[in-house]
């Protein structure tokens, strides 16, 4: 069962922010969400993740990196060839 | 900035049992903290020194180049990126547990650490959490009472988050400039059991730790910031450890972040004893806290923020299936390592044990010192070596690397075969030296015999040079005579500066003795 300080805590990690009459609804997503979760929790029989998948490796060659001006593309703001952020204390 | 957030996380059985021992503040503490043992664990980053980042393929030789210059859709966390193991880093990361007496798990998986922070593009970090690589190592070092094993919790493995600019400085930026070409470097976290007990070990384990990294050829320490330490330190009173829950049941502990040199380790770690003596003292407890080492000033600093453990939201990393290396260790071929080399050293070449300490503590020392010791008269060329090329190389802020070997094995013989006095050696070193920062073309040893007219000669022209002295400086054989002692010392001086240091020192005491005390008879 999640509470709305719950949320509210959450939306702090995420640096979300939430106003006061979006927490109930919030609220009632996330437990909706872990309903569903208790619902799986009653199939029967064993889950296990494939077993036969391990050591997927790649060799240590190195391939091209992208442009300085192709990395920024998506970038709200730059500044000198970096990513400009907020400062997080 | 990035350490802030790096915390290592408990396994069952270990680390999780000490750090619930750490209660409050017990009633009645002793009012002695001078006295109180200090406990400190550390947990170290290392930059595993591999081509290619830990999960894509971009190259990990980023130093010289722009900001935002070795990313790809991987390493920038861009949607639909699929990481890859880099099979290079498991391996590197498999011969450090090796070496350090530890057990690879069967199965090791890869985790999110999730936290937001301009330095993560993905806002997690991909890490290991309840199944590392490897964990129940140990590291002997010299401690303060002799040889002692220090446990390690355990190894894991990590990418290094990106790096974060502050124009102006960290305390008035108003915003972050922030570089991915470090986003994906490997790091391997050797996390250890609180067994050292001053900042001294501390630091003496970091450089065994450094040096057995190096041996293993997985670890660069000249790349700036290729190490990075947090250290948990705490005082705690003479018999509070219980030998049941194999904990202290005294003080909290404080956990100190940022620390990027192996002296800054030694110097945060003295300064947080201090500043908690000081509370203890003052009869306040000494609060969980995590810190921050602020290296220009010497001292720690309280944190704002700290996340708790169950913020990081662990999950495994779906997009990566499990490790299973453990057979793999039984192939790795682990290589000599510092302790046994010290040991040869001593039985082939007949090094002292602190000159064999010495030139084993860096791989690349050990290297040029079997070159020189194979061509030339091995114990001369340990104390020359470690006694002298060391200082000299110090003293400008130079590395072995720039000395070729062939100079010190010229200059070794020149010596034995006494062609050049000790003193005179010295400022054959010195001038070669001084000529690679002038960056002058080489000289060879004998090049600066000749150049600066150093070489030893046969006691030939000492006799004429004791007769001139005696024969100018009439007051102070005069004082001589009538018993005053620094009177020798000064017409030895004189003879030296005429024979210009190319006279075997003893040898001239002897002969200015013999000729001032056979006068007159
Ligand atoms: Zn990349």
């Amino acid at each position: 069962m999640v509470f709305e300080r719950d949320v509210e805590h959450i939306a702090g990690l995420a640096d979300i922010g939430i106003v006061k009459e979006e927490l109930d609804e919030f609220t009632i997503q996330f437990n909706r969400i872990l309903d569903y979760f208790d619902i799986l929790d009653t199939v029967e029989g064993d889950c296990v993740y494939e077993q036969d998948r391990y050591n997927v490796l790649r060799e240590d060659v190195i391939s091209p990196s992208l442009s300085q001006e192709d990395a920024l593309k998506n970038a709200g703001e730059t500044e000198d060839g970096f990513f400009k952020a907020p400062r997080v204390m | 900035m990035n350490m802030e957030n790096m915390t290592a996380v408990p396994i069952a059985g270990s680390r999780s049992e000490q750090s619930a021992g750490y209660i409050s503040q017990a009633a009645g503490s002793p009012p002695h903290p001078e006295a109180d043992e200090t406990i400190i664990g550390l947990e170290v980053h290392c930059q595993l020194d591999t081509a290619t980042k830990l999960f894509c393929a971009c190259s990990t030789d980023y130093r010289s180049d722009g900001p935002n210059t070795h990313t790809c859709p991987v390493c920038l966390g861009l949607p639909g990126a699929l990481p890859k193991i880099n099979r290079k880093a498991v391996e590197f990361a498999l011969r450090v547990a090796k070496a350090l007496n530890c057990e690879v798990l069967l199965e090791s998986v890869f985790s999110r650490k999730n936290y937001f922070y301009p330095d993560l593009d993905k806002a997690f970090q991909i890490s290991q959490y309840d199944k590392p690589l490897a964990v129940g190592g140990y590291l002997v070092i010299e401690g303060d009472k002799g040889e002692k094993m220090v446990r390690i919790t355990r190894v894991h493995m990590e990418e290094d988050p990106g790096r974060l600019v502050h124009k102006g400085g960290v305390d008035r930026a108003r915003y972050s400039l922030v570089d991915y070409n470090r986003a994906g470097i490997p790091l391997i976290e050797i996390v250890t059991e609180p067994d050292m007990r001053s900042p001294k070990e501390a630091r003496r384990f970091l450089n065994k730790l450094r040096v057995t990294l190096e041996y293993l050829s997985v670890f660069d320490s000249d790349k700036e910031g290729s190490l990075r330490v947090d250290a948990n330190i705490s005082l705690q009173p003479e018999g509070w450890f219980d030998r049941e829950k194999k904990s202290y049941k005294g003080r909290n502990r404080v956990e100190v972040k940022n620390i990027s040199s192996y002296k800054g380790v030694e110097k945060a770690l003295t300064f947080e004893i201090t500043r908690q003596r000081n509370v203890i003292r003052k009869g306040h407890p000494i609060e969980q806290a995590t810190r921050h080492f602020v290296e220009t000033q010497g001292i720690t600093t309280a944190s704002r923020s700290k996340e708790e453990e169950q913020d990081y939201r662990y999950f495994p990393e779906p997009d990566l299936c499990p490790l299973r290396v453990s057979s793999w260790v039984e192939q790795i071929d682990l290589p000599e390592l510092p302790d046994a080399r010290r040991a040869r050293f001593i039985g082939q070449y007949g090094c002292s044990p602190n000159h064999a300490r010495t030139l084993t503590g860096d791989l690349k020392l050990a290297d040029f010192y079997e070159k020189v010791a194979g061509n030339a008269d091995p114990a001369l060329s340990a104390t020359w070596v470690a006694d002298t090329l060391i200082g000299e190389l110090n003293y400008r802020d130079l590395g072995i690397g720039s000395v070729t070997p062939s100079h010190i094995i010229e200059l070794v013989n020149l010596v034995k075969s006494k062609t050049l006095t000790d003193k005179n050696a010295i400022d054959v070193i010195r001038a070669i030296l001084d000529g690679i920062l002038q960056k002058q073309p080489a000289e060879t040893p004998s090049q600066v015999v000749k150049r600066l007219d150093l070489g030893a000669t046969d006691s030939g022209i000492a006799p004429a040079a004791i007769a001139d002295v005696i024969r100018e400086q009439p007051q102070a054989v005069a004082d001589y005579e009538s018993g005053k002692k620094e009177a020798f010392m000064f017409l030895i001086g004189q003879v030296m500066k005429k024979t210009r240091g190319k006279a075997d020192p003893a040898e001239l005491n002897a002969m200015l003795r013999d000729a001032l005390d056979g006068r007159g008879q």
